[in-house]
C-alpha cells in the first residue's frame, strides 16, 4: 500500500491587507495541477464515509478520482447529478464539521479537500464548458404533474432541479428581483461571487424550471390559491428572512442595522458601487457588529471593506461558543476585525440627530451550561462600559417571515415561526404541502437546507407517482 | 419587465404612471403599496397603489419627484418599461362602516387617500374631505376626491385657491362643529400627519396615518422600515403602512427618513451631470 500523504494542498488566497480593500473573492481556488495534488492523496476507501457525511450525498470518492485521472468532463457529471450548486457548496459548505469530518484521513487531521475540490470542478466546468455542453444529455420523459417552489433559496433550488430531473413541471415563485435567496442577498461578493450563483441558478432553469420573480406568495397569491391553480404540490423553501432585534433602547437609531438590510444594502442591491447603483449604505468609522455566526463575521468584513477604520465584533459568549465556522472568524481576524468577547450590550446610545454615538455594554462571564449544550452567559454586575460607534450591525439570527404561514390555512408552525414537518421527508401536515430549510429549522447552513430540498423532492416523486 | 400604459404629469413635479401589472391589479386593495426598481442598477422603492382595473390588468402609481430615482421615474415614456414592480404589499386600509370619517389628503398623499376614501364611500360612511396642497399648481384629483366626497374643503397654504392655510385648520373646525366624527385618516407628509394627529388627539377621534419610511424590500425582511408606534417597533412594510397615529413616534420616524439625505443629494447631483451630459 502507498503510504499516506497527509500534506493537505492549501488553496491560494488574497493577501488579507489587500483583500481587506476590496470585494473580490478571498479564495482564490486550485489550479489543476494543485486539485490533481489533493485528489492524488484520496486512497479510494471501500467504506465511503465521506459520502455519508455528505447531506445531499455526492459521489465524493469518484469524482475526486475522475479529478486525479484529468478527466475533468466525468467530474463535473458526478458532481452534478447530485448536487445542482456545486460552485456555491464548494464555497459555502462547513465540510470541515460534514464530508471533510467523516473522511479516513481525518482521524490523521489530514482530511481531503473536498470542499476545494469540488469548488475546483464547479470553476472549470464554468471555464472550459459552454453552457450547452454542460446541461443535461436528455430531457427526462413529462410526468404532467406541476410542482410550485416558493423560495429559490438553497432548498428551493435543490427541490426544483431535482423535481425537474425527474419530469416534474416545476415553478419557483420568488420575492426578490432576483432568484437565489440568501445566496443573493446574504452571503458577500468576496465569499460567494454573485455571478457563480446566477451561472448555477442557470443551469437549474436549463433543466426546464420556470422562475416567477417579483411573485410575494401569501400577497400576489396564497399558498392555497397557487394549490387551486392546478398545482399537484407546493415546496415552500422560503428560509428564515426576518430579522431579530435585541429590543433594548436605543436600537431604533440612525446607524443600527438589522444584518440583513446592512447585507441586502451591500451584496443583492450593490451600495459598495453607490452611485453607480443606486441603492446607499452608510458607512462608519468605527462599526460594532452584535453577534458572533457566519453573518456577523459576513457584516464585519462587508464594513471593513467599505472603508471603515475599526470593527468590532461584539458576542456576549467566548470564542469557543462561537457558531461562525473557524475558517470564517480567521479570515475575520487577519483582515483586522477587532473581538471584544464577553461583552453583551446594555442599550445605544444616540446624538441629538437621532445618530448611534456609542453601545453601553456589560462584561459577561459564562456560567452553567445552557439548552444548546454552550456556556450561559451571565452579566458582571456593575460592569458596564461604552464602545463608541457610529454604525451598529445586529447580527443575531433570523427567524422565518410569518408571510405566508399567516396566510394559509391549516399549517402547523411552532413558537419560534417555524413550519412543521417531517424531518426525513419535509411533509408538512397540509395536503400536498412539503416544506424544508432554514422555515423548517430556523437559520441553518446552506448545505442542510439543500439537504432538505432534496429529500423532499423524492418524497413529492414518490406522492406524485404513488 | 412591466410596462407603462399610460402617463400622466398631474402637477408639476408629480406624476402618474398607468402600469401593466396583472397579477398585482388582482389583488390590490386600498391602502397597500408596491415596491418598484427601474433597472439592474436602480434602488428599490416603494410606491403607494392610487388605483387598479382588476379587468384591464393595470395598477396606477402616482409618485413625486424628489430624488435621482424618481427623476429617472419621471424621464419614462408611455411604452417604456420598468424592470420591477412587487406587490401588493402592506396590510390593507380597515374599511368599514364607522358612520362620518374625515379623510385628510396633503400632497402626493392625496393620491393615496382616493381609493380610501371610496372603499369607505362604497362601505356606507359619510365622507368630509379636506384636501391640503402649498398653491393652486400643485393641486390635483380635486374632481377624484369630490366624488366620494360628501363635502370637499380645499386648502392651499398661500390662499391661490380655496381657503388659505393648513389642514388642521378645518379639521379642528369639524371636530368642534359638533358633528359627530366616527375617524379621521390623514395621509401626507409627515408633519402633516403630526399635526393632523395632535390635532385630533384631545377628542380622541381614532386617527388612522399612512406611514412612508424607507425600505429595501417591502416584505419583512430588513427592518429598515422600523417605526415606533405605542413604545413598541413595528415593521412599516408588513404590520402597516397604516398605523394609529395618536400612538406614533413622529420624530423617530421624521429622523430615520433623513438617514441618507447626504447619499440622496450625491445621487441626484450625478445623475443630474449625466443627464445633463
Amino acid at each position: 500500500m502507498a503510504k499516506l500523504n497527509l500534506n493537505r494542498v492549501e488553496m491560494p488566497r488574497q493577501d488579507p491587507e489587500k483583500r481587506g480593500k476590496n470585494f473580490n473573492e478571498v479564495a482564490l481556488g486550485y489550479s489543476l495541477e494543485q486539485a490533481k495534488e489533493e485528489a492524488s492523496r484520496c486512497i479510494q476507501c471501500k467504506k465511503r464515509n465521506c459520502v455519508t457525511g455528505c447531506p445531499v450525498g455526492v459521489d465524493i470518492p469518484d469524482f475526486i478520482q475522475a479529478i486525479r485521472d484529468g478527466d475533468m468532463p466525468e467530474a463535473v457529471r458526478i458532481l452534478k447529478s447530485k448536487n445542482a450548486l456545486p460552485g456555491i457548496c464548494g464555497r459555502v459548505c462547513p465540510q470541515e464539521s460534514q464530508c471533510e469530518s467523516t473522511c479516513t484521513l481525518a482521524k490523521k487531521d489530514a482530511p481531503i479537500a473536498i470542499g476545494r475540490l469540488e469548488r475546483f470542478v464547479a470553476d472549470w466546468e464554468r471555464a472550459n464548458m459552454p453552457q450547452a455542453d454542460s446541461s443535461p444529455p436528455a430531457k427526462p420523459k413529462p410526468s404532467g404533474r406541476k410542482v410550485a417552489v416558493v423560495g429559490s433559496g438553497p432548498a428551493g433550488l435543490t427541490a426544483a432541479a431535482d423535481l425537474a430531473r425527474l419530469g416534474h413541471g416545476v415553478t419557483i415563485f420568488e420575492a426578490l428581483h432576483v432568484a437565489g435567496g440568501v445566496l443573493m442577498y446574504g452571503i458577500p461578493e468576496f465569499r460567494l461571487p454573485k455571478e457563480i450563483v446566477q451561472a448555477e441558478v442557470k443551469f437549474v432553469a436549463s433543466l426546464g424550471v420556470e422562475i416567477k420573480l417579483d411573485s410575494v406568495v401569501g400577497k400576489l397569491a396564497t399558498l392555497d390559491e397557487i394549490l387551486a391553480q392546478g398545482y399537484d404540490a407546493v415546496f415552500l423553501g422560503t428560509g428564515a428572512g426576518l430579522p431579530m432585534f435585541l429590543n433594548i433602547d436605543g436600537e431604533n437609531l440612525n446607524g443600527i442595522y438589522s444584518a440583513n438590510e446592512f447585507l441586502t444594502r451591500v451584496n443583492l442591491m450593490k451600495a459598495y458601487k453607490f452611485p453607480e447603483y443606486d441603492t446607499p449604505v452608510k458607512v462608519g468609522k468605527k462599526v460594532g457588529v452584535i453577534g458572533g455566526g457566519n453573518v456577523a463575521m459576513d457584516s464585519a468584513r462587508c464594513a471593513l471593506r467599505l472603508g471603515a477604520d475599526d470593527v468590532y465584533i461584539i458576542y456576549r459568549r467566548s470564542e469557543a461558543e462561537m457558531p461562525a465556522r473557524r475558517e470564517e472568524v480567521e479570515n475575520a481576524r487577519e483582515e483586522g476585525i477587532q473581538f471584544k468577547l464577553l461583552t453583551n450590550p446594555k442599550r445605544f446610545i444616540g446624538n441629538d440627530k437621532n445618530w448611534v454615538t456609542g453601545a453601553e455594554c456589560y462584561e459577561m462571564e459564562l456560567g452553567e451550561p445552557d439548552d444548546s449544550g454552550r456556556r450561559r452567559p451571565v452579566v458582571k454586575k456593575g460592569s458596564e462600559f461604552v464602545i463608541d460607534v457610529d454604525e451598529v450591525i445586529v447580527a443575531l439570527g433570523t427567524r422565518p417571515n410569518p408571510l405566508i404561514s399567516s396566510t394559509t390555512v391549516g399549517l402547523e408552525t411552532t413558537k419560534y415561526g417555524t413550519v412543521v414537518a417531517d424531518e426525513e421527508t419535509g411533509k408538512t401536515v397540509k395536503d400536498k404541502v412539503w416544506a424544508g430549510g432554514d422555515i423548517v429549522t430556523g437559520s441553518a447552513t446552506v448545505i442542510s437546507a439543500m439537504g432538505a430540498g432534496k429529500r423532499a423532492a423524492a418524497s413529492i416523486d414518490e406522492y406524485l407517482r404513488g | 419587465m412591466y410596462k407603462i400604459l399610460l402617463r400622466e404629469d398631474l402637477v408639476p413635479g408629480i406624476h402618474l404612471f398607468k402600469m401593466a401589472a396583472p397579477a398585482v391589479a388582482q389583488k390590490a386593495q386600498a391602502g397597500q403599496f408596491v415596491v418598484v426598481r427601474i433597472d439592474e442598477r436602480g434602488e428599490r422603492i416603494p410606491l403607494t397603489i392610487a388605483d387598479w382595473d382588476k379587468n384591464e390588468g393595470t395598477v396606477t402609481i402616482v409618485f413625486m419627484e424628489v430624488g435621482a430615482t424618481t427623476a429617472r421615474l419621471a424621464l419614462l415614456k408611455e411604452g417604456d418599461a420598468i424592470a420591477d414592480f412587487v406587490g401588493p404589499l402592506g396590510v390593507p386600509a380597515e374599511i368599514e362602516n364607522y358612520g362620518t370619517v374625515v379623510c385628510v389628503a396633503g400632497g402626493v398623499g392625496t393620491a393615496v387617500v382616493a381609493p380610501i376614501a371610496r372603499a369607505l364611500k362604497n362601505a356606507g360612511n359619510r365622507i368630509f374631505t379636506i384636501l391640503g396642497t402649498r398653491s393652486k399648481d400643485l393641486l390635483f384629483w380635486e374632481d377624484v376626491l369630490k366624488s366620494v366626497s360628501d363635502r370637499l374643503i380645499v386648502t392651499t397654504d398661500d390662499g391661490s385657491y380655496g381657503r388659505k392655510g393648513v389642514v388642521t385648520g378645518p379639521l379642528k373646525e369639524i371636530l368642534e362643529s359638533g358633528e359627530k366624527i366616527d375617524r379621521v385618516v390623514a395621509i401626507g407628509p409627515v408633519v402633516m400627519m403630526k399635526f393632523c394627529s395632535l390635532t385630533t388627539a384631545p377628542s380622541g377621534v381614532r386617527t388612522i396615518v399612512s406611514l412612508n419610511p424607507i425600505m429595501v424590500d417591502g416584505t419583512g425582511m430588513c427592518g429598515c422600515c422600523r417605526v415606533s408606534v405605542g413604545g413598541e417597533t413595528k415593521f412599516a412594510c408588513v404590520d402597516g403602512p397604516d398605523f394609529d397615529g395618536h400612538k406614533v413616534d413622529w420624530d423617530l420616524l421624521a429622523a430615520r427618513q433623513r438617514i441618507y439625505i447626504e447619499e440622496e443629494k450625491c445621487a441626484y447631483d450625478e445623475w443630474q451631470k449625466s443627464h445633463a451630459a
